[in-house]
């Protein structure tokens, strides 16, 4: 079935045979390549969901393969240093999202950065450059006393419980650093943290007060930051968590919505030394609300099916259930969604508008990458729109059709024409076979990249642009200027600016 | 997250494009309809501007009281006089351009701008702002309204945001304003040259010209293509525009450079949108010589530059800039020398057709419960003049467009008398 929305932007159905393979890769990572493609044809599509879902199970390898030539490049500048410089930490992020084989794993990384958004340069600006990139994305294993950065803590908790999620963010030092926790002492209580917790990251506006902001403000007091390892260079210490009882206001904190195990609104008073309480006590609360699981759950849709319309309240309520019936498990909840019918029915195939970034990395895994570095899409990244570990606020980037500005736009097809550039002997070498006929050339391209359905004039447009200035068949040289043209063309036409 | 331009674009997509039809005939429209029009530059502070460090009220001894440790010492800020109830209020120091704006007569200042039961969110507030709605703040944005207003078809360059993405206010029904961060870089690159460069131009020129009723989104996406490759070479001529003085090398006095150049080359922009940002100062604060001083460095070296800029080609009796910021703060800094969110905040106009001088009067800031001028148990700035009675007072006698309509109600009585 097809809903109306749905064919606004796809038009009738497309979708079976690898139609719907490209789809739920394009939902659950940045794309298929043509490798994984083949790769995964075979299997039912139940199958293909599991297997991206259980991430677990598939190796984590991909930074092994940075730096070897079968796979895209990383530009250095003297040590390629992803835990301590922050282009570098970019490099290797974006290198996983188009090889890794946990591309759902990336994926949901994203998700929850622009969830809990949260930008480097604040965080640099308090604490340097070298520990500003570990804060955001060191990974544990590479780093002074094993501290993951936040994205790392994304990734390893990105589909466990959401109140043991939300601790460990409430922790976080990029975290403490980027909504002032560090300096929420108890003379007087800074209410950053506390308003977004409940503003952003829970339950939404309409559902609290300010009054709830001033006391959710006293519960975080004392939750700090210290400075630890060989403090003699930056490389050699890091920043952790630490409770501060002697900054902690102990006194009892009453809230509009029931706060404790017992249904009780009021954190009763509680010795300083144990006042870290409070905000376990407040966190398990708000993961808790209904509120926060029907935001949880609508911006999941959104992310994961369609921006075109909204949920069903039957879908809606089951993600609820299940999350609230399993203590919070983020992955109850995407299980329901993902065995939804909304989730692969025809009409949630390209019901939402590309990010920046999976439009750039899609790109890259269906043009090829051979000789091509990840340092090619930095720039124009940032001029789309989304600079990674640099959300505009803490309120995210602005997604659906704000993503598309005159500016943005022009960037996109730019990107596409400086892609195909790089690929342009690739391209050709690849065009080959279709060297006979305009028809050939765009049928075989429109094998290879995946706009959604092409209307009528714009096919004939391409076509009309293959036979400019030339003869078919057409020479060598002519062959790498249309193949080049034409996927910068495809690639930076408005029909593959839908995921 | 916000559903509002997705309906938009769902309702009205066919209406948006129509303004970018025919180029050629909109660039004749665009040329006949600048001459000598007046150009508004909204300036928005991101963040929540402290406005008591902003405009400083260095008389009342409960500022000091409250701000042991950020509050503005009174030798130094640039003063400004006395406001109609007698309270003595000076300029943030690094202000040193705006007082000489001031000076001339130009600069109007308007103390505890607001709204009733303001937000607290950057977002809600930002919105209610953007919307001039604090009723229901996810519709049409006031500028955007009044774009609208205009006879079409309207060319797509009637509005020219230099930030990335469209903010709430330029959210029109019909318009779609182009978002030009750089004229320099705001051209079409190609993987071949020659012909080959202009047969993809203008085949992506074809291809986004054409606006699928039964496919809005993808109409949508083809509308923004469109307005963007029809507006390239106009656009490029800004690029190369040689301003009367040096503008500050970051990104609002960049921003404001190319708003100068824009009516230089009579591009025919009525609204341009300009942001700077990093006014949410929960912390550090440090007023005189650290973080604010900057933030204030800042918005003073990019507008005195282009008072002057403008000034100097003779535009600003043409031009008026309005400056704003989602809320004010908190009165009492908190235990990180910063700020939270508060509410009333202050609102600034400059050009050559303002009536400079001190609007409003100053809350007294002592902490007895029954201080009109505080509110939230006297945490907050109550607000004195409705930002939107600002806002209607700019589209009535500035840009002759009805304020009562736009606005959705009638905030001309009590108006500042701005211009």
């Amino acid at each position: 079935m097809t809903h109306a929305i749905g064919q606004g932007v796809a038009g009738p159905s497309t979708t079976g045979g690898s139609g719907m393979l490209d789809h739920v890769f394009r939902r659950m990572g940045f794309g298929a390549s043509a490798e994984e493609l083949a790769t995964f044809a075979r299997l039912p599509q139940v199958g293909v969901i599991g297997y991206l879902l259980n991430y677990d199970r598939a190796p984590d390898d991909v930074d092994a393969k940075i730096n070897n030539a079968a796979y895209i490049g990383v530009t250095t500048r003297g040590l390629f240093s992803p835990n301590s410089v922050i282009n570098d930490a970019r490099q290797r992020w974006l290198f996983r999202m188009v090889h890794s084989q946990r591309p759902m794993q990336e994926k949901l990384a994203l998700f929850w950065h622009n969830h809990f958004a949260t930008a480097y340069t604040k965080v640099a600006g308090a604490f340097g450059q070298e520990h500003g990139t570990k804060m955001m994305d060191g990974k544990a294993s590479e780093v002074a006393g094993q501290r993951r950065g936040q994205i790392q803590l994304f990734r390893d908790m990105a589909t466990g419980r959401f109140d043991e999620l939300l601790i460990e963010v409430a922790k976080d030092p990029a975290m403490l650093v980027w909504l002032d926790g560090r300096l929420n002492v108890r003379a007087r209580p800074q209410e950053n943290f506390g308003r977004e917790l409940m503003e952003l990251f829970t339950t939404g506006v309409g559902h609290y007060t300010e009054d709830d902001v001033y006391a959710a403000a006293r519960v975080f007091t004392g939750w700090n930051l210290r400075l630890s390892g060989d403090r003699t260079t930056a490389l050699t210490s890091y920043y952790e968590y630490v409770y501060s009882a002697a900054q902690h206001d102990p006194t009892a904190k009453t809230f509009t919505f029931p706060v404790m195990p017992d249904g009780s609104r009021t954190i009763p008073a509680r010795a300083a030394a144990d006042g870290e309480q409070d905000g376990v006590d407040l966190i398990r609360a708000l993961a808790r609300r209904p509120q926060t699981a029907d935001r949880l759950a609508r911006r999941f849709f959104a992310f994961f099916v369609s921006e075109l319309t909204a949920p069903s309240d039957a879908l809606v309520t089951g993600m609820r259930e299940a999350y609230l019936n399993s203590d919070t498990s983020i992955k109850a909840m995407l299980v329901r969604l993902f065995t939804s019918s909304e989730f692969l029915e025809d009409a949630s195939e390209f019901a939402r508008y590309s990010w920046p970034i999976e439009y750039a990395v899609r790109a890259v895994k269906e043009t090829g990458w051979a000789g091509l570095s990840v340092d090619a899409a930095m720039t124009p990244l940032v001029n789309m729109g989304l600079q990674l570990y640099e959300p505009p606020d803490v309120n995210g980037w602005a997604l659906g059709p704000e993503w598309f500005s005159t500016s943005s736009m022009l960037s996109r097809m730019n990107f596409a024409a400086a892609l195909m550039a790089n690929q342009r002997f690739n391209l050709q070498k690849a065009s080959e076979a279709a060297r006979t006929s305009p028809e050939a050339l765009l049928d075989l391209q429109l094998k290879r990249f995946t706009p959604a359905p092409l209307p009528d004039n714009t096919r004939t447009a391409l076509l009309d642009y293959l036979r400019q200035g030339v003869t078919w068949p057409v020479t060598d040289a002519q062959l790498a200027s249309k193949a080049s043209g034409l996927a910068r063309l495809i690639v930076g036409s408005s029909e593959y600016q839908f995921n | 997250m916000n559903f509002t331009r997705r309906q938009f674009v769902r309702g009205g997509v066919t209406a948006f494009t129509f303004g970018f039809a025919a180029p050629q005939f909109l660039t004749d429209l665009a040329l006949a309809q600048s001459g000598g029009a007046r150009n508004l530059v909204v300036l928005y502070l991101g963040g929540g501007n402290d406005a008591l460090s902003t405009l400083v009220p260095y008389g009342d001894a409960s500022y000091y009281a409250r701000r042991p440790t950020i509050g503005v010492p009174a030798g130094s800020v640039l003063q400004l006089g006395t406001d109609s109830a007698g309270n003595v209020l000076g300029l943030h120091p690094a202000l040193t351009g705006l007082k000489s704006i001031f000076n001339d007569g130009r600069l109007a200042v308007i103390q505890r701008t607001g709204y009733q039961n303001s937000s607290r969110s950057h977002f809600e507030g930002f919105d209610i702002w953007g919307t001039a709605n604090p009723g229901n703040s996810q519709g049409t944005g006031w500028l955007g309204r009044y774009l609208d207003t205009l006879p079409s078809p309207v060319d797509p360059l009637v509005g020219w945001n230099t930030t990335r993405e469209t903010p709430r206010p330029l959210i029109a029904r019909t318009v779609g304003v182009p978002s030009i961060t750089n004229p320099a870089t705001y051209s079409f690159a190609s993987p071949n040259t020659g012909a080959e460069a202009g047969y993809e131009r203008s085949t992506a020129q074809r291809i986004s010209s054409h606006l699928p009723a039964d496919r809005p989104h993808l109409a949508f996406v083809n509308s923004t293509a469109q307005a963007a490759l029809g507006t390239l070479d106009r656009v490029g001529t800004v690029a190369t525009y040689r301003p009367s003085l040096t503008y500050p090398n970051n990104g609002l006095g960049q921003a404001l450079q190319a708003v100068a150049g824009a009516m230089n080359r009579q591009i025919g922009t009525k609204v341009f949108w300009v942001t700077t940002g990093g006014f949410d100062t929960h912390a550090n604060q440090n007023p005189v010589n650290g973080a604010y001083n900057t933030l204030m460095a800042t918005v003073n070296g990019g507008l005195i530059s282009f008072y002057n800029d403008v000034k100097n080609q003779g535009l600003l009796d043409s031009t008026m800039v309005i400056l704003f910021s989602e809320f004010g703060r908190r009165v009492t800094e908190n235990g990180s020398s910063g700020t939270d969110h508060g509410a009333a905040g202050v609102m600034m106009a400059l050009g050559g057709l303002v009536r400079g001088g001190l609007y409003g009067t100053a809350a007294k800031l002592n902490t007895d419960p029954a201080n009109p001028g505080l509110e939230n148990a006297t945490a907050d700035v109550r607000y004195e003049t409705d930002f939107r009675a600002v806002y209607a007072r700019v589209l009535d006698d500035w840009l002759g467009a009805n304020s009562v309509s736009i606005l959705g109600a009638d905030f001309r009585p009590g108006a500042p008398r701005i211009l």
